[in-house]
């Protein structure tokens, strides 16, 4: 295989890295190979958002053709920086020069320990120079706080970080300068695909559908890869080792996101970030969802492919597609095939994916007048948190009778599933409080939940069916949601 | 020159916090040789070791040595006060995820990854995970303690109206940002430098000393800042110490232990959870009159701190309210869990829960207001008007609200007059808390919002809205008298620049800010001018925990009584050169003035070095007037109270149990502010961690299976503290215009613990909205998660 190193954009000039394995994390070399340590490991799962950096890549549709984002460099494998440029809290100041975004942390007292500062400096960093590049202007407080929901602070209580947010803007901007970086990176992006060997643990990032197909089929033991949210843990949590890794992140076509007639189909490789801005312009009814789907560094990496393909029983993604009518793509080879969302599950962690093969993307069925969707995730906690509950409805409605119900619910079973039976008490029915409570009834005969940290079996079925009822409310127009209202 | 006291200047490592360049123990070069440690862990709540094969660890590669209690040749042992609390489990293990050995390895990735290759088999041995099950078995890991004022029992048959309730609340993960962490560094003639993450330096020493059969003065350990604290590295950073020390003595290089956070939130202690049992009699008015409440706290396998955990907890079940009659029974629970610890508040909280919901209790009972029913019950000088009365009343609560004008109430029965003596004895002298309760009142609008809630919660049958106002009184000073004292060393260098020791550590509060702002205050100097040393014991020896909120009032008073021996020899020596009194000599804006003399701080320090002056020198502070009769539970142990109070706002979802908090408005009492910014920075920061304890922070023990009493809530994936977007969209919050009536440091208060309990009002305006979802008082139970909300208003019933 052709060797040559992972190479990427750090500190104003092309690192090449060889010699490490491929499951390193960036936090971890950064912090022990480079002896850089501003950044900080808080909890290494991507869930605190110590470890924060940016990273830069190409997008044409992005100001200046760069695309930064924050990511958790603690659950990212160093290959995956492969043609892009990293940035840490290291790389902000001017000399003594604090940027504005460090200063305004400064004067608005919005670091007390300090720990978790670098982290959310470079949260903050991300959307400050994108709205710059831009001009989206000061941030209002709730982007600021969707911005932040992947940094965790447990001595400020939030409040001046926010405002350091804001008060950035008064200062002079400081922008990074783009046009060097995209030559850069297009430099990079001219160099032969990375196929990176350390110890026989092999790394290929394939550049092409039909590249990754072939790697694919030679290589049915390979683990494919894409954000690395879940795949991270396996490292850094469970010290697993992956063996050779299949990374699907730079296959350009696979991140592609196309809108058609009937369906809207996004490629197994397209972030969350990118799938939810998709979902959303289709229906606003996505929108609470994506915003407490994870955390932005968690969907910036995420991909709503990985989501799927993973088939974690609590993957949140999952009940609305279903409800939808998703299909999935998968492909083998030259051969392509697809099916219904909710026929890829088999049971707990197993799906029909065969060796081999791969998820392509998925086709989500374009929004009908007709159908009533809603979707809500019930957690302790509004942002970042695992459902105990995510629920989704669809029902098709011709003057007023159901003539299709498709609902799916996560943490009720061991897969994502459709509720067969409460379906089945609304299908032909009349949309009514009766039909309603009859589907309530039926729910609790479609799944039989488990009780664990997040929820007991009993709280799980009665929100379920407590949903069904906000559904009814919320057509007969007299439900009211917590986010409507204000002090 | 403005003064540097009472300035809000900022952090005095923000600069490098932000830049990434403030440096944590995990930060320090490591010196070559450095050895990484990782510990292996018991699978199994309570039970004997009967097979422990390391041979797998040892092959594993990168590992250098494998450590278990055969290999400490000293006491095993990091205990705070009772020895009972080993560093390594020798034999016996006490709860899941105990650690046995300690394994060193090249990385700390090696170490990890070898630490789960053991072999270890169990005979399982009965488990009691959770208080009820302790307190059925009797299982105390310290005796039980009561404290009693007067004839509970007669006050209670006497009394007009008597309730009795139950309520519970949850323990809490500390989640500090950075880790618990040690580096150890073995020197020559058997001596050890240990970098800790620690609140406690001298602590760790000894217990390393401890450890390795050696003296104190064999041990130096040295903290510079720690990535938080909240009371989980005052004990808990010992066991940490303790193995890499081990490691280091045993090996001979350098040694570091970082627990990986799923480690760090499975072995260390946490917040205590109580269940409360009470039997109350009041008055018509909701005046309390007699309380009996049994207090049982879930304390883990070992001791640590809860014996002052819970005294606290007794001594602040009055909070701010005068208890005639009470009788307070405390049970020291043993289980297999983690031994709970320190967490802000350390018992405070817990005590105060209670009471606030008995008052709340009384409130519903009554169909009165809570607030004119807290009201009504605060120690003298008693207010004679409720704060509600010049507002107007509105619609009321829940079955509206009572007479707006109180009578003064007599005396009780005995004629012991003023009501302003707790129930440990102490009086209450500073009482503040009607006047703040009454500012807070107005400047919240609460009784308008009273009413326009109702009104809303009459038309919403999804949604409720909730509201509460409630107050805090904390005691401030380690309740064991001889912890109150400190030391500290000023040098000034013959350059005029300043180097400040003292025996507190930097965990974030802000410590080292306002000590530097005290000794730049002193001197006359800029705050640029006064440099922090790193918290070293071979500095300043016999240092308290930087704990009960004391670090300022205590350190800050050596610090300066240091600088103030400097500045009084400078200040003779000033005068002698001009043949002026010393009293006329003046430092400010880094000069020194008298009559018409003047001279740089810098030249007067060259001049007094090369005239052969001491420029440097040593503080001491031990707080006055306090003492402590802990068998009797009597005395003075608080030399003040800090006072604060907060007004939530709150909606419910009844369907889902989902709540949000719509708008906080805060009120609280720092005497005179040292620095107004880092005050209202605790304020803030404290009240969100409270909250994030009340409402979602949930701690979850597997109660049954293979790994019964595994905690599954071990990291910020399964365990949700506050997030950015869970801080009230409207969120006021002002500092009391208050002076300390006693003599602080500058006339200032403590800070850091008090306003964690300014969070009782989310959790009492959450009891609120649920209570109005229903039509009768909601028993609602901490953390409020979504389900505990659900559950509270019947929703789970079904």
């Amino acid at each position: 295989m052709s060797q040559r190193p992972i190479q990427f954009w750090f500190r104003g000039q092309l690192v090449p890295v060889s010699q490490v394995s491929p499951q390193r994390t960036v936090l971890q070399w950064l912090r022990e190979d480079q002896h850089a340590c501003g950044s900080k490991e808080g909890c290494g799962e991507g869930d605190c958002g110590a470890c924060t950096v940016v990273v830069g890549s190409r997008d044409d549709a992005a100001p200046g053709g760069v695309r930064l984002e924050a990511v958790n460099s603690c659950i990212q494998f160093l290959p995956t920086l492969d043609g892009k440029a990293l940035f840490t809290v290291e790389d902000l100041a001017n000399g003594d020069a604090l940027h504005p975004l460090q200063q305004a942390m400064v004067d608005c007292h919005g670091s007390q320990c300090g720990f978790c500062t670098p982290g959310f400096v470079m949260s903050m960093w991300a959307q400050y120079d994108t709205r710059q590049a831009t001009g989206g202007g000061v941030p209002s407080r709730d982007e600021v706080n969707d911005c932040l929901s992947g940094n965790l602070c447990r001595c400020t209580g939030y409040r001046p970080i926010v405002d350091a947010a804001c008060a950035a803007w008064e200062a002079p901007a400081q922008k990074l300068d783009r046009a060097p970086l995209r030559a850069v990176l297009d430099t990079l992006a001219a160099m032969t695909a990375l196929e990176y060997e350390h110890a026989g643990q092999r790394f290929f990032a394939p550049r092409s559908i039909e590249a990754l197909a072939v790697l694919c089929e030679t290589h049915p033991e390979a683990r494919i890869l894409a954000g690395s949210t879940d795949v991270g843990l396996w490292v850094t949590k469970q010290l697993r080792d992956l063996g050779d890794i299949l990374y699907i992140g730079a296959v350009d076509e696979l991140k592609r996101i196309t809108v058609a007639a009937d369906a809207i189909e996004i490629g197994a490789g397209a972030t969350l970030t990118d799938a939810f801005a998709a979902l959303c312009a289709e229906d606003a009814q996505w929108t609470d969802l994506a915003r407490r789907f994870a955390s932005v560094p968690v969907r910036n990496a995420g991909t709503l492919g990985g989501n799927v393909a993973n088939g974690s029983p609590i993957g949140d993604s999952m009940p609305a597609l279903i409800a939808l009518g998703t299909r999935i793509v998968l492909q083998k080879g030259a051969s392509i095939r697809e099916m219904a969302l909710e026929d890829f599950y088999l049971a707990y962690q197993k799906t029909a994916r065969e060796p081999g093969e791969f998820v392509r993307a998925l086709r989500v069925p374009r929004r009908r007048e007709e159908v009533l969707f809603r979707t809500w995730k019930i957690s302790k906690r509004a942002d970042q948190d695992i459902s105990a509950v995510c629920a989704a409805f669809a029902l098709r409605l011709d003057a007023g009778v159901v003539t299709q119900a498709r609902i799916a619910f996560g943490g009720m079973a061991a897969t994502p599933r459709r509720a067969a039976l409460a379906e089945a008490a609304l299908q032909g029915q009349p949309l009514s409080e009766t039909s309603i409570r009859a589907a309530m009834t039926a729910l609790a005969q479609d799944y039989q939940p488990l009780d664990d940290m997040r929820a007991t079996a009993g709280y799980r079925m009665q929100v379920a069916q407590n949903l069904l009822w906000r559904l009814w409310l919320e057509h007969a127009g007299s439900a009211v949601s917590l986010a409507e209202v204000s002090a | 020159m403005s003064q540097v006291v009472g300035q809000s200047l900022a952090h005095e490592s923000a600069t490098l916090h932000v830049s990434g360049a403030a440096q944590y123990i995990d930060d320090l070069p490591e010196l070559a040789g450095t050895l990484h440690a990782a510990f292996g862990l018991s699978t199994i709540a309570h039970g004997r070791i009967t097979k422990l094969d390391l041979a797998p660890v040892l092959r594993a590669p990168g590992v250098a040595a494998v450590l278990t209690a055969k290999d400490i040749p000293g006491l095993n042992d990091c205990g705070p006060i009772i020895h009972d609390d080993p560093i390594l489990a020798d034999g016996l293990v006490l709860f899941y995820g105990q650690p046995i050995f300690v394994v060193l390895a090249e990385t700390h990735e090696a170490a990890r990854r070898a630490a789960r290759k053991a072999v270890i088999e169990y005979e399982a041995l009965p488990a009691l995970l959770d208080i009820a099950e302790a307190v059925a078995a009797e299982s105390w890991v310290l005796p039980p303690v009561t404290m009693t004022r007067n004839d509970a029992q007669a006050a209670l048959a006497a009394a007009p109206h008597r309730l009795q309730g139950t309520a519970r609340h949850g323990g809490q993960e500390h989640f500090y940002l950075e880790g618990q962490i040690a580096y150890a560094r073995p020197g020559e003639q058997d001596t050890m430098h240990v970098f800790s993450s620690t609140q406690h330096p001298t602590e760790m020493q000894h217990a390393v000393a401890h450890m390795l059969h050696w003296t104190s003065h064999q041990v130096s350990v040295e903290c510079r800042r720690m990535g938080g604290g909240f009371g989980g590295k005052e004990s808990q950073s010992a066991q940490i110490a303790c193995a890499a020390a081990l490691g280091a003595w045993k090996t001979g290089r350098p040694v570091k232990l970082r627990l990986d956070r799923d480690d760090d939130m499975t072995l260390t202690g946490k917040r205590h959870d109580f269940a409360f049992d009470w039997d109350v009699g009041f008055d018509d008015s909701g005046r309390i009159l007699g309380l009996a409440v049994t207090m049982a706290s879930r304390c883990g396998f070992s001791a640590d701190l809860s014996g002052p955990v819970n005294d606290r907890a007794l001594c602040h079940i009055d909070n701010c309210y005068y208890l005639d009659a009470v009788t307070v029974k405390s049970l020291r629970c043993r289980t297999n869990t983690v031994s709970n610890t320190a967490f802000r508040g350390f018992g405070g909280p817990q005590g105060m829960f209670a009471i606030e919901y008995i008052i709340d209790d009384i409130a519903r009972e009554l169909g009165l207001d809570p607030l004119d029913v807290r009201f009504r019950n605060l120690y003298d000088p008693m207010p004679m008007n409720s704060p509600l009365a010049p507002a107007g009343r509105g619609a009321g609560g829940e079955g509206g609200m009572h007479d707006d004008t109180l009578s003064p109430a007599p005396s009780p029965a005995g004629g012991r007059g003023e009501r302003n003596t707790t129930p440990y004895g102490a009086k209450v002298e500073d009482n503040v808390a009607p006047a703040l309760i009454d500012e807070l009142a107005r400047t919240s609008d609460y009784a308008a919002r009273r009413a326009a809630i109702a009104a809303f919660n009459a038309s919403s049958p999804v949604i409720k809205r909730g509201l509460a106002l409630t107050p805090l009184k904390f005691g401030i000073s380690f309740n064991a008298t001889l912890y109150n004292q400190a030391g500290s060393v000023v040098h000034v260098y013959a350059d005029g620049t300043v180097l400040v020791s003292h025996g507190g550590t930097e965990m974030g509060q802000g410590l080292y800010t306002k000590i530097r702002q005290v000794v730049a205050h002193e001197l006359g100097l800029p705050a640029s001018a006064v440099r922090l040393a790193a918290t070293d014991t071979s500095r300043v020896p016999n240092t308290s925990a930087t704990a009960a909120s004391s670090g300022a009032d205590l350190n800050g008073k050596a610090a300066q009584a240091a600088a103030l021996k400097i500045k009084t020899r400078l200040a003779a020596f000033f005068a002698t050169q001009h043949g002026l009194s010393a009293d006329a000599v003046s430092f400010a804006d880094g000069e020194v003035r008298g009559g018409s003399h003047s001279m740089s701080f810098a030249d007067l320090a060259i001049a007094a070095y090369r005239a052969r002056l001491q420029l440097w020198d040593s503080g001491f502070y031990s707080t006055p007037k306090i003492h402590w009769n802990k068998d009797a539970m009597q005395g003075r142990p608080f030399f003040y109270y800090a006072y604060g109070a907060a007004c939530a706002e709150v909606a419910i979802d009844t369907l889902t149990g989902e709540s949000k908090v719509l708008r906080v408005d805060i009120l609280h009492d720092v005497g005179k502010s040292l620095n107004p910014a880092l005050d209202i920075g605790q304020i803030e920061g404290g009240f969100i961690q409270g909250m994030g304890w009340l409402t979602t922070e949930e701690l979850w023990f597997r109660p049954s299976g293979a790994q019964r009493g595994r905690n599954m809530t071990h990291a910020p994936s399964t365990y949700k503290i506050p997030a950015a977007s869970d801080v009230p969209p409207v969120f006021n919050v002002k500092l009391f215009d208050n002076a300390n009536v006693e003599d602080t440091i500058h006339k200032s208060k403590a800070v850091g613990e008090p306003p964690l309990m300014l969070a009782f009002a989310v959790f009492f305006a959450l009891r609120d909205a649920c209570s109005a979802a229903i039509g009768k008082p909601a028993p609602l139970q901490a953390p409020a998660t979504a389900e505990a909300v659900l559950r509270a208003i019947g929703g789970l019933d079904a």
